[in-house]
C-alpha cells in the first residue's frame, strides 16, 4: 500500500499536464469566475437629456456621474441625439431630467423622469435601470431631508440578504468550488486508473497480492491529499482577492468538502471501472459528471425555473447538495444542525459510489 | 518430476471466436517450457487464464496445485508475469520500478537480489532513466527483473523476445538457462522457431490448437518425410516450375532455397531431371534434417486441411 502510494505521487508529480489539471484549472476558473465573467455593472456609460438645465439638475448629474455605475459620457439639451448615440452603441442608458425639474423639486411635487435603457442585453438594462432608480431616490431623500416641508415620498425599499451587495462572486465561489472538486477528483482518479488498464499495468497488479480494495484505496489516498490542498486553496483565492466574507465555521466547511472530495473520488473509480480507455474516462467524466454539474445543480440556472423533471434529475446530482452546504456555511454561517440532511445525503451517494466500484472491480481482464 | 502446471479439457472462445480448443497438457516443474507459434494462434490467451486473468470457457487449469478460477488468491503471489506488451510505469524511472514492484509483493531489492543480479547490472548504469525511454532490450530486461523481484515460483513470459534484436534476443535466453538452475520453472511463448530449439520442451501451437508437444529434438527427430533444400540461379521461375512437378507433397521458401518435401526420397532425382529441362543452372539439390520450423510448416499444413 505504501509503495503504491508512493509511486502515484511520484507519477502525478512527475506529469506536468495532471500538475496543470490539478492547480492550474482552479486558479484560472477562480480568476476568471470572479473577474471575467462578474456579472456586476460597473463605469455604464449613459448620456442626459437636460430639458432643465437649473443648479439642481447639474448637482443629479454630478450625483450620477460620482457613482461608481455610470459614467455620464455626453449631456444633450434635446432628445433629438438620443437615437443616434444607442445606434452607435456609445451608450447603454439615456435619462432624460423634465424642464421644471428644480421648480418641482423645491415644491416637493411630483417629478417625471424617463429613463431610456437599450434593452438589446435585458439583464444589463433592467440592472441599470434599478441602479439609476436608486441613486435618484437617494438624491430625492437628501434633497428632502433640506427642505422644511419634509413630505417623505414614497419609496419602495429592498433590501437583499446574505449578499446585500449582490456581488456575483459569492455566488460564483461556492458553485465553481464545487465543480472544481468534482472535476479535479473525478476526472484525475478514473483517468489514472484507466491508464493503469490502457497501459497493460493493470495485468500486472491484477498477478499480485495486492487486493483490488488495496488499488482503490492507493489511487484515492493521493488525490484526496491534493483535491483537499485544492479546495484550501480556492477558499483563500476567494478570501483574499475577492474578499469574500466566511460568516461560518471554516472546520465544518472542510470537514464538508472532505466529504465531498471522497464522493467525487468514488464518483471517479465508478467511471473507471466501466472504462477502458483514459479517453473514455474522461469523455465519461466531462459528459456525465461535469456538464450535468453545471447544468443542474443551480450553479448557473436556478433549479427554481427548472421544468418539474429537470427539478427532480438536479436532486441526483451531488454537486446540487454540497453548493447549498457551501452557500449556507460561508454566506449564512449555517452550522451542521442545519446542514445534516445535505450531508446525509452526500454521505450516502459516497457509499454507494464505493460500493458499486468496489463490486464492479474487475480481478480479472475485462475481455471475458 | 513434480507436475507444475496440469490442463484439463481447457477451451477458450471470445464470442463466436475459438481462440483456444479444447486441450489436455502438462508441464513438469522445473523445465523451460516453450509454446511456439504464430501471432493470434492463442498463446496470449493461454498465458492469461493460467496466471488467472481470464476465466476459461470450460476445462479446468491447475497451476502449482492450485486451480486459477478458484484458488486464485493463493496462486497470484507465486507467479512472476511478464505481459506480451511492455507494461510497467514508463513515466517512473528503472530503479522506482523495481522499488515498486519489491514492495508490491513485500519484499526488498536486496532480499532477492542474487536472482537478478545478472540481468539488473546491464540495466543498472541506466537507473535514473524513464523506463519509457529505454530501449527495446532494456525493457525487457527491466521488465524481467520486475517479475522476478518476489522469486516467483513459475515464470510466465508473454513473447519476451518480440521487438528485440538479435543480440539482445540471445542475451535473454542466456539469462532464461540461469534463471532455471534456481529452479524456477519458465513457461515462455515465442512467435520465432529459432528460438525453440533454446527450450526444454516445446508445444506448436496454430490456431488455438496445440499440434506437437515434445522436446526439440524429439520433434526434428520424428520427421521422417524425404526432406530436400532446392537452389537455382532462375529464382523467379523455380517455385512455379516445382509446382507444376507432380510427385510434391509440399514446398516453401526458406531463405534463399526452397524446401521440397516429396512423396517418395527417390522423386528428388526425378525433379533434378525435371527442373535441367526447366533451364535451371546451377541446380543444387540435397538432402537436409528436418528443423523445427520445417516441423511446424508440416504439421501446419495438416492443421489446414
Amino acid at each position: 500500500m505504501k509503495g503504491f502510494i508512493i509511486k502515484e505521487f511520484l507519477q502525478i508529480f512527475r506529469d506536468y499536464r495532471s500538475m496543470a489539471i490539478l492547480f492550474g484549472i482552479p486558479i484560472a476558473q477562480i480568476l476568471l469566475f470572479g473577474f471575467a465573467l462578474n456579472m456586476d455593472l460597473n463605469n455604464a456609460h449613459i448620456a442626459i437629456v437636460n430639458k432643465s438645465g437649473d443648479a439642481k439638475s447639474i448637482e443629479l448629474i454630478n450625483k450620477i456621474n460620482s457613482s461608481d455605475y455610470f459614467i455620464v459620457d455626453q449631456v444633450f439639451n434635446s432628445e433629438t441625439n438620443i437615437q443616434a448615440a444607442f445606434q452607435r452603441g456609445e451608450i447603454k442608458e439615456v435619462i432624460v431630467i423634465p424642464e421644471d425639474f428644480a421648480a418641482r423639486l423645491a415644491s416637493n411635487q411630483k417629478i417625471e423622469l424617463q429613463v431610456i435603457a437599450d434593452a438589446s442585453d435585458p439583464n444589463t438594462a433592467s440592472i441599470l435601470v434599478n441602479y439609476t432608480q436608486a441613486v435618484v431616490s437617494s438624491f430625492q431623500s437628501q434633497n428632502a431631508k433640506g427642505s422644511s416641508a419634509a413630505l417623505p415620498l414614497i419609496q419602495v425599499e429592498s433590501r437583499f440578504k446574505y449578499n446585500e451587495s449582490l456581488k456575483s462572486v459569492y455566488m460564483f465561489v461556492p458553485g465553481v468550488f464545487t465543480i472544481i472538486l468534482m472535476l479535479v477528483s473525478a476526472m484525475m482518479t478514473s483517468i489514472s486508473i484507466a491508464r493503469e488498464k490502457e497501459l497493460g499495468t493493470m495485468e500486472i497488479l491484477l498477478v499480485s497480492p495486492i487486493t483490488p480494495v488495496q488499488i482503490i484505496l492507493g489511487k484515492v489516498f493521493p488525490y484526496v491529499l491534493l483535491s483537499f490542498i485544492n479546495a484550501g486553496l480556492i477558499l483563500l483565492m476567494s478570501a483574499f482577492v475577492f474578499g469574500m466574507p466566511f460568516s461560518g465555521s471554516i472546520t465544518l466547511l472542510l470537514a464538508e468538502a472532505l466529504l465531498f472530495i471522497l464522493m467525487a473520488l468514488s464518483l471517479g473509480i465508478f467511471i473507471s471501472t466501466v472504462s477502458n480507455s483514459q479517453q473514455t474516462a474522461m469523455l465519461l467524466s466531462m459528459f456525465a459528471l461535469l456538464l450535468p454539474t453545471i447544468l443542474l445543480s443551480g450553479f448557473v440556472f436556478p433549479i427554481k425555473n427548472m421544468p418539474e423533471v429537470l427539478q427532480w434529475l438536479s436532486h441526483l446530482m451531488p454537486g446540487k447538495w454540497f453548493i447549498i452546504i457551501v452557500k449556507a456555511i460561508i454566506l449564512k454561517g449555517a452550522g451542521f444542525a442545519d446542514l445534516w440532511k445535505e450531508t446525509l445525503i452526500i454521505l450516502s451517494m459516497t457509499l454507494f459510489f464505493i460500493g458499486l466500484s468496489i463490486k464492479k472491480f474487475n480481478i480479472r481482464l475485462a475481455t471475458n | 518430476m513434480k507436475t507444475a502446471i496440469e490442463i484439463e479439457n481447457l477451451a477458450h472462445n471470445y464470442g463466436l471466436v475459438e481462440a483456444l480448443k479444447p486441450l489436455d497438457m502438462s508441464i513438469e516443474s522445473g523445465t523451460l517450457f516453450g509454446f511456439i507459434g504464430p501471432d493470434g494462434a492463442g498463446k496470449t490467451t493461454l498465458f492469461r487464464i493460467l496466471t488467472s486473468l481470464l476465466l476459461p470457457t470450460q476445462g479446468t487449469a491447475k497451476v502449482l496445485g492450485l486451480d486459477v478460477v478458484d484458488d486464485y488468491r493463493k496462486l497470484r503471489p507465486l507467479l512472476g508475469y511478464m505481459p506480451g506488451r511492455f507494461s510497467l510505469y514508463q513515466d517512473l524511472t528503472v530503479a522506482e520500478n523495481l522499488q515498486f514492484f519489491a514492495k508490491l509483493f513485500k519484499t526488498t531489492i536486496q532480499e532477492n537480489y542474487h536472482l537478478i543480479k545478472d540481468i539488473y547490472d546491464q540495466i543498472a548504469p541506466f537507473k535514473n532513466r524513464l523506463a519509457g525511454k529505454l530501449s527495446g532490450g532494456m525493457k525487457q530486461k527491466l521488465a524481467l527483473s520486475c517479475a522476478l523481484i518476489h522469486k516467483p515460483e513459475l515464470l510466465f513470459l508473454d513473447e519476451p523476445t518480440t521487438g528485440v534484436d538479435v543480440v539482445s534476443r540471445a542475451e535473454f535466453w542466456e539469462m532464461l538457462r540461469k534463471l532455471k538452475n534456481y529452479g524456477i520453472t519458465i513457461v515462455v511463448s515465442t512467435p520465432y522457431m529459432d528460438e525453440a530449439a533454446l527450450c526444454d520442451k516445446v508445444a506448436l501451437i496454430q490456431k488455438g490448437k496445440i499440434l506437437q508437444t515434445d522436446s526439440p529434438n524429439n520433434i526434428t527427430e520424428s520427421f521422417v518425410k524425404p526432406l530436400f533444400s532446392v537452389k537455382s540461379n532462375e529464382r523467379n521461375s523455380l517455385s512455379k516450375d516445382i509446382e507444376t512437378f507432380g510427385k510434391t507433397d509440399s514446398f516453401y521458401w526458406f531463405g534463399d532455397s526452397i524446401r521440397w518435401i516429396g512423396d517418395d526420397e527417390k522423386d528428388a532425382d526425378l525433379l533434378r531431371i525435371y527442373l535441367q529441362q526447366k533451364n535451371h543452372q546451377a541446380l543444387e539439390i540435397k538432402k537436409i534434417k528436418a528443423s523445427i520450423e520445417d516441423c511446424f510448416m508440416d504439421l501446419m499444413k495438416g492443421n489446414y486441411e
